[in-house]
């Protein structure tokens, strides 16, 4: 039987106690193209992904290759039917050589012994094949992101998969990274390979596929030619209406300085050296200052040093005049300090404690919240917790008294957000406040952003996205190997200039 | 010297043995903290075979003793297996009951066993004088033990094994990376399994090399008086590699020895120092040594975390 498609997944129905993950989805990938999944958070995208590459077994519905009906019933199956997968977080075992990862599971042997010259002389042909260049005695730990990437797409050629699913490839790259593994994934459609492509990101999806699925709310909602669509129908099709993605913003002038940062240096936690060297800015009213940079590059340190998370060995930050350099979290707080963290599980939220527990993490003591012989006065937590929730629209299952563990992870951030915002802050201190978030979670907290810079608050925002970068900040300092090596005016600037900046290959003398 | 020389050797090949035990069960992901217990377990098993077995060929002798430490040794660990493996248990605690259960058995076993052969005697002893000289070559002044072979072998074969063949690979893939192990088609389970039970073989083995390095009877009650712990350190210090565990033994060793032979120095004699100082030489130099080295330390970044197949 002769058929165009690679992998025919027809009508999968999977649930999970409570909801459907994916209802009644039917998707058929070509040979040799790149089929985009599209989707938000939760739209069911890696449950049928899952489904495919035998971690989940569907209630109902098959899977067909090539034509001809299959089971998979692990990932074993998935491989033996060339079925390959690169994970949103790489399996990369980091103390062993490029050539080991990519051989484990499927190494060669002569009496009991590993045979690796044969292996390499494969690798290393793969690599030139499809231009994915790598140095096959490096050790993971240290070489770059994008370098571990290529290593994901060597396993899976390596191994000789036809069918390649990228789970949201382009989430840990820089730019020039991901115009990169744009062209390979190109290549490798044009040498006979099928690839599957998890994204929420639209421009990416324009850029490099040949059609495009959009799932929502774990229906199938429809399969578009690429070319023939645009970025705001796709948005449409996937939020279920239609999406402002340029953030609204009018012209502000900045006035005073609330936040001044001086010749900062901090330590590094995972080594010895300083991971932020000699940094010096300031944030003034009614503006966004955005931190771009690579991950790792000193933001945790710099922003933990700020806000009293870990000190700073030298240098000095001062807020509103006054020098906080050594000054405890609380004392931060009290005076206008507002953090919305990275890790919203980690520093954000006390994960089994109630929603209104949680909302009054910061301000307890206050009288209004705790009487005078020390206990909790309960009806005003309510009170105020409910206010939030409703002002906010902060969505759970049993409102002010869920456990905060049960929501999702959108609504646990606008809790966040509702808690630091609310406080009336002079300056909030937000790190990738849309980290896993869908397009409209993220367009309610720029919005939030935004009103906070019109209010005459200064905000200082750590990114690794470049777009939003882009489209939320009124000025961008770019962190590379903890120092700032370049001062730009969004509107003055490129994405492509700043991934120079990000990646070293370009810097600037800065003065604060 | 040839004294400190033999006692050196012989408390390395201990701490060699127990050591790589340790390396290999951390390699596939499991703190294995009852070595100490294992050590203790596996001695039984030997001091068994040699109060009950009655043969003229050394080689015999030599075998059975080693084979009846190594099983007794693979049996103990199997209950870290059973319990971190598959239930998914803290390993540390684990590790220390089966430190506390060890003793307290072999003691209960032992004084069992001497009290049905004489009423009166409620010691938890055993007695292996003839066997033991069956494990030991003289060669002029110095006692040739078959364990330092023994020892050298497994040395070179755990080295084969962790870096020459692919379960070797895989098995470190476990303690560094399950999810990427898994991702690609490895058992995990499987390899952790294989892990244990290869730390407890050596760990059971390091025990009855323990206690036929001075003397030739046992009292169970006293355990192997923290040499597992010592081997414990002994890795960290190797930095879980094999070669390197070597030489720290060796250190560890002589310091060991030390206390055994002291007296034969006239320099060390003249000081004065009472013995206990010097029996609490290894102990303290490891305390020092893990305090400064710690902190630099590459140990296996998914050990102690038990794998469960649905985190993803």
């Amino acid at each position: 039987m002769d058929t165009p498609y690679a992998i025919e997944m027809l009508n999968i129905t999977k649930r999970f106690p409570g909801i459907i993950a994916n209802d009644n989805i039917t998707l058929r990938l070509k040979k040799g193209e790149i089929h985009a999944l599209l989707g938000e958070n939760g739209a069911g995208k890696s449950t049928l992904m899952s489904v495919l590459f035998g971690l989940y077994q569907p209630e109902e519905g098959i899977i067909k290759k090539d034509g001809k009906e299959v089971s998979i019933k692990n990932p074993n199956d998935a491989n033996a039917l060339g079925i390959g997968m690169v994970h949103q977080h790489f399996k990369l075992v980091e103390c062993f050589t490029v050539l080991d990862n990519i051989i484990l599971g499927v190494e060669d042997t002569k009496n009991g012994l590993l045979q690796k010259k044969e292996a390499r002389k494969k690798v290393v042909a793969l690599s030139e094949k499809y231009g994915l260049s790598i140095d096959p005695d490096a050790l993971i730990e240290d070489i770059t992101v994008g370098m571990q990437q290529r290593v994901e797409i060597l396993k899976m050629l390596y191994r000789d998969n036809e069918i390649l699913i990228f789970d949201e490839p382009t989430a840990v790259l820089t730019p020039q990274e991901i115009d990169e593994l744009m062209k390979i994934m190109k290549n490798l459609a044009s040498e006979g390979k099928s690839i599957l492509f998890i994204s929420h990101k639209l421009a990416e999806i324009m850029k490099v596929s040949d059609r495009c699925s959009v799932l929502r709310k774990g229906a199938y909602i429809g399969t578009l030619e690429t070319a023939k669509t645009s970025i705001e129908e796709l948005s449409a099709m996937m939020v279920g209406r239609n999406v402002n993605f340029h953030v609204e913003k009018q012209e502000k002038a900045p006035s005073d300085v609330v936040l001044d940062v001086e010749n900062l240096c901090v330590k590094s936690e995972t080594h010895n050296l300083d991971a932020v060297k000699n940094v010096s800015f300031k944030v003034r009213r009614g503006e966004i200052v955005c931190i771009a940079g690579i991950d790792g590059n000193g933001q945790k340190e710099l922003i933990e040093s700020i806000t009293g998370l870990t000190n700073a060995h030298s240098g000095s930050i001062k807020m509103l005049g006054k020098d906080i350099t050594r000054e405890k979290i609380r004392k931060r707080n009290v005076m206008g300090m507002s953090h919305i963290p990275e890790d919203r599980h980690k520093h954000g939220l006390v994960l089994d404690y109630s929603l209104e527990d949680n909302l009054i993490l910061e301000r307890y003591f206050e009288p209004e919240f705790t009487n005078k012989a020390g206990f909790l006065k309960r009806k005003n937590i309510r009170k105020y917790a409910d206010r939030l929730i409703e002002e906010y629209d902060i969505r759970s299952g049993q409102g002010a008294i869920t456990i905060a563990r049960s929501m999702s992870g959108g609504n646990q951030q606008k809790a966040i957000i509702a808690r630091e915002i609310d406080k009336n802050p002079e300056l909030l201190v937000a790190v990738q406040p849309t980290r896993g978030l869908d397009v409209g979670a993220i367009e309610y907290i720029h919005k939030h952003l935004v009103e906070q810079r019109d209010a005459d608050k200064a905000v200082l925002m750590v990114s690794y996205e470049l777009e939003e970068v882009m489209d939320v900040s009124d000025r961008i300092l770019v962190l590379f190997e903890g120092e700032i090596v370049g001062e730009f005016d969004p509107k003055k600037t490129t994405e492509e200039e700043l991934g120079l900046y990000m990646a070293g290959a370009k810097r600037d003398e800065v003065k604060a | 010297m040839t004294l400190l020389i033999q006692y050196t050797l012989i408390f390395a090949s201990v701490l060699i043995l127990v050591a790589l035990g340790g390396c290999i069960s951390e390699h596939s992901g499991v703190i294995n903290l009852g070595l100490e217990g294992i050590m203790v377990i596996g001695a039984l098993g030997g001091a068994l075979v040699m109060k009950f077995f009655k043969t003229d060929s050394s080689f015999l002798m030599i075998l059975l003793v080693v084979l009846a430490a190594i099983v007794m040794g693979m049996l103990f660990s199997a209950l870290l297996g059973v319990a971190c493996i598959n239930f998914k248990a803290d390993q540390t605690i684990i590790g220390t009951a089966m430190n506390m259960l060890s003793v307290a058995g072999a003691t209960v076993f032992v004084k069992a066993i001497n009290t049905a052969a004489d009423p009166n005697d409620v010691s938890s002893t055993i007695q292996y004088n003839g066997p033991k000289k069956m494990f030991i070559e003289r060669i002029g002044n110095f006692e040739f033990n078959w364990f330092m072979v023994i020892t050298l072998v497994v040395l070179g074969l755990v080295c084969l094994f962790l870096y020459k063949t692919k379960y070797g690979l895989r098995l470190q893939a476990c303690g560094e990376h399950p999810q990427a192990a898994d991702s690609v088609g490895i058992n995990v389970y499987k390899m952790r399994w294989m892990g244990v039970l290869m730390s407890g073989a050596l760990g059971g083995l390091g025990g009855i090399c323990y206690i036929l390095a001075g003397v030739s009877e046992w009292k169970f009650e006293t355990g192997v008086a923290g040499f597992g712990f010592l081997a414990l350190a002994v890795m960290i210090f190797g930095q879980w590699k094999p070669y390197r565990i070597a030489l720290v033994a060796l250190l560890f060793g002589m310091f060991r020895a030390l206390s055994n032979v002291y007296i034969g120095f006239d320099f060390l004699y003249n000081l004065k120092i009472p013995s206990s100082v010097y029996n609490m030489m290894p102990y303290i130099v490891s305390l020092i040594v893990l305090a400064l080295s710690s902190k630099h330390s590459h140990a296996p970044k998914a050990e102690g975390i038990p794998y469960d197949k649905g985190q993803r």
